[in-house]
């Protein structure tokens, strides 16, 4: 009897290496698929036509002009969050404690606008919320780096920690300064007298996108033309060879944890002195995580971070207005922003490896 | 690639035929939430060019919101209005953008749901003078000095005192019947936050409960969250161990009073009936009906009149309403409460009338309250009046102002 080879239909092969226009292909099919599965189960829930509900996505992030200056508010703040976790994450520091750092910085900014409003001028009030929530967010983010580069300790854990201290330390401060007492919230901060609040540039959205714009240019030079950039690439690539050819691993470490929570510092500035002008434990509204997203979708790219953080707050905002518009409950957002990035996400997958099914597929005897 | 241009035009070609297959029915489904004047209305037809946008905290899964939602749409159906609806608008930045976002949307009037709204509401209200906005739970249009900036709010205490009525025949009935002794009527309260609109809610409670069962006490526990189901059914277990032998509170999840229900301790909801849900433990609910209100500002938006600053609700205006009473509701309990109501409304039953409460053993001639919100907590105003507290005078502000810690109450946590 002849022997028969079993060969599977079809087998998982690593790709060894894919060019650009193909990967891009792949997360196109990837976000259209996702679309077509969100249209299909927003149709089933509220028989409406996939059309109308992709112009409620744009709608929801571009719909009136309010609505697009809000975007890209939205987009500026994620983005200088993401951007803040990029040079940790190159040099292979896994840093998940950008939330605490944002909020940390927010809590500095919150505290300066509260004790000193009637202490100091205006201009000298916010010089200081500048120098002190960037260095809370430094502080911070040096905290686990001092403990990486003396004792080697796990920095996810320890920046996963910094978290929960920073959560509490907000918490803590909403009822020493909450308005009216027993409220559990601290309101508007100077609401009548302004003191404290950044100044707003042409308008109340523009300030933070400029913000973001000058991070996102620093950080592509920095990243790229600087020796410092080239020293965390090397640290990155492998520890080893970064002490052979004389970088100081631990300094590279802690310099980069400076900065990177330097920056999430200034997103939590921007957070309360520019934008929200007040102070809650949710105020960065898990961005902290979302931006390691964006910054591995983006391959630590600044550029192309512009794009995948506006990729995700375009679906949020999206996902948020259909929810609204067909009186659906804010889950149903929740549901959809999951199957989008669960599709963006799984498309990795297919960049990396390729199915390859067997040549003569249908030919066998059945 | 050729694969995948299959695989493609494959995903590509059964998209296209379910937008077919779904475009046949889509226009019976349209959902915008605008609704029709009906023929029947033609008297209200002045107000229909009026539209109103509302901001909830949460949606329809909190007592407190469906409570607003539903008196929204009840009275924008009724007058023939539009109205738009947003839900799960945090107390922070987004209620302003949800704010500009209706007003920009053409919105007359825009009304905010919950207390941490109202400095964005505020913020908004500066920025487009044209469109009224109104909040209630607020306390600061008396002091803010906006014409377009209302404040609304109920004399709920009312019927959390005749919500109290019924637990106490509930506690009498108990006695009664041998299942617990005088000295063993303990009432659990699952409150929010430490602030007046709780203290002046479970103090009523506790002094309707008190004026027919005098052996009353009272233990309160708090959340610090308005909506926490975990956090709220924990403190109603916490209370329940700890002897309370009836249950009530005043934060917005199921979580009180399906512990309830568990543990077969009978309970007295707020912001509607769970009747549905608690069959055997509910007594009653009080709750404040927003549908005269809401009624009330759509009307003087389409007649051009003023909007109140401080409006506020009460049992004549049909804003202070009880619902059904449950079946574990005791015997006589319907009697009890017209009976209370009655000398209410007739002016001779105050709630916080001050012979019927003490402050640490001594009774209060007079009390200065925090009318006037402000950083410092500053006691501002004179608010006993005629022996007993004037809670929600008009005079004052809607939002309630009642924060005295009385005798019989024992607060468990407040670290809220």
């Amino acid at each position: 009897m002849e022997q028969k080879i079993k060969e599977p239909r079809f087998h998982i092969v690593k790709r060894a290496d894919i060019r650009n226009r193909e990967a891009w292909t792949i997360r196109i099919i990837a976000i259209l698929a996702a679309l077509a599965l969100c249209a299909l189960i927003t149709m089933v829930c509220t028989g409406d036509n996939p059309i109308s509900i992709f112009a409620t996505i744009f709608k929801g992030a571009f719909g009136t002009q309010r609505k697009t200056w809000i975007t890209l508010q939205y987009v500026a703040i994620l983005l200088i969050i993401s951007l803040a976790l990029t040079p940790a994450f190159k040099m292979q520091f896994w840093n998940v404690g950008g939330e605490g750092q944002v909020l940390i910085g927010g809590l500095a900014a919150a505290a300066c606008m509260i004790t000193l409003s009637d202490k100091l001028p205006n201009g000298v009030i916010i010089i200081l919320m500048i120098v002190t929530s960037l260095l809370a967010g430094a502080v911070w983010g040096v905290i686990p780096a001092l403990f990486k580069a003396l004792w080697n300790t796990n920095e996810t854990l320890s920046t996963l920690m910094m978290n929960y201290i920073a959560t509490q330390l907000v918490a803590y401060f909403t009822i020493v300064w909450e308005v009216p007492k027993g409220s559990g919230k601290i309101g508007i901060i100077n609401q009548n007298t302004n003191i404290g609040w950044l100044p707003s540039i042409g308008n109340k959205y523009l300030l933070s996108i400029i913000a973001a714009t000058v991070v996102t240019i620093g950080m592509f030079i920095y990243l790229k033309y600087t020796k410092h950039g080239y020293e965390i690439e090397v640290v990155g690539e492998s520890q080893n060879t970064a002490r052979y050819v004389g970088i100081s691993v631990e300094k590279v470490i802690i310099r980069t944890m400076l900065l990177s929570g330097a920056i999430c510092g200034l997103a939590g500035l921007l957070l309360v002195g520019g934008i929200n002008h007040t102070i809650t434990t949710t105020i960065s509204d898990g961005q902290g995580f979302t931006g390691v997203m964006v910054s591995w979708l983006a391959k630590f790219n600044p550029v192309a971070m512009i794009f995948t953080s506006l990729l995700i707050i375009f679906m949020d905002r999206g996902a948020s207005e259909i929810s609204t518009a067909f009186e659906l409950n804010q889950s149903f957002a929740d549901i959809l922003t999951g199957i989008i990035l669960f599709f963006i996400i799984g498309c990795e997958f297919f960049i990396r490896y390729k199915i390859v099914v067997r040549k003569d597929l249908g030919k066998e005897n059945a | 690639m050729k694969k995948f241009k299959k695989v493609l035009s494959a995903v590509l070609a059964a998209t296209m035929v379910m937008a077919l297959s779904a475009c046949g029915s889509a226009t019976e489904a349209e959902t915008a939430s605008t609704s029709e004047v009906t023929g029947t209305e033609a008297a209200q037809t002045a107000s229909s060019d009026v539209k109103v946008g509302f901001i909830f905290l949460h949606d329809e899964n909190s007592t407190y919101d469906l409570n607003f939602i539903n008196g929204a749409t009840q009275a924008c159906e009724a007058a023939g209005v539009e109205y738009m609806l947003k839900t799960n608008i945090p107390e922070g930045q987004e209620c302003y953008e949800a704010a500009c976002e209706l007003a920009d949307a053409g919105c007359d009037i825009v009304f905010a749901d919950s207390f941490g709204h109202e400095d964005y509401m505020i913020e908004a209200a500066k920025e487009y003078p044209e469109v009224q906005f109104c909040h209630a739970t607020g306390t600061k249009a008396h002091t803010e000095g906006l014409s377009n900036y209302h404040n609304a709010f109920a004399t709920i205490y009312e019927g959390r005192y005749l919500a109290g009525i019924a637990a106490g025949m509930k506690l009498n009935e108990m006695i009664a019947n041998g299942e617990i002794t005088e000295d063993q009527a303990k009432i659990g309260y699952v409150g929010a936050y430490t602030y007046a609109e709780v203290i002046s809610g479970y103090t009523s409670f506790f002094l309707g409960a008190r004026s027919v069962c005098p052996s009353t006490t009272m233990e309160v526990t708090f959340t610090g969250s308005w909506y926490d189901e975990t956090a709220e059914k924990e403190g109603a277990n916490k209370l329940i161990e700890d002897g309370c032998v009836l249950l009530s509170q005043h934060a917005d999840s199921m979580g009180a009073p399906t512990a309830c229900e568990k543990a077969g301790v009978p309970d007295v909801s707020y912001n509607g009936s769970t009747a549905s849900a608690c069959p055997n433990t509910f007594i009653v609910s009080s709750r404040i009906d927003w549908t005269p209100y809401f009624a009330y500002i759509i009307d003087a938006v389409a007649n051009g009149t003023e909007i109140a600053t401080d409006w506020v609700g009460t049992l004549e205006t049909g804003s202070v309403v009880l619902t059904d009473l449950g079946t574990a509701a005791a015997e006589g309990t319907a009697e009890a409460i017209a009976e209370a109501e009655k000398a209410m409304n007739a002016g001779t039953l105050h709630v916080f009338d001050t012979t019927t409460f003490t402050v640490n053993g001594e009774t209060l001639t007079s009390y200065m309250a925090d009318v006037d919100t402000d950083a410092e907590y500053t006691a501002d105003t004179e608010v006993i009046t005629d022996g007993y507290f004037a809670e929600s005078g008009s005079e004052f502000r809607a939002a309630p102002y009642f924060d005295l810690q009385i005798d019989g109450i024992s607060l468990l946590d407040t670290a809220y």
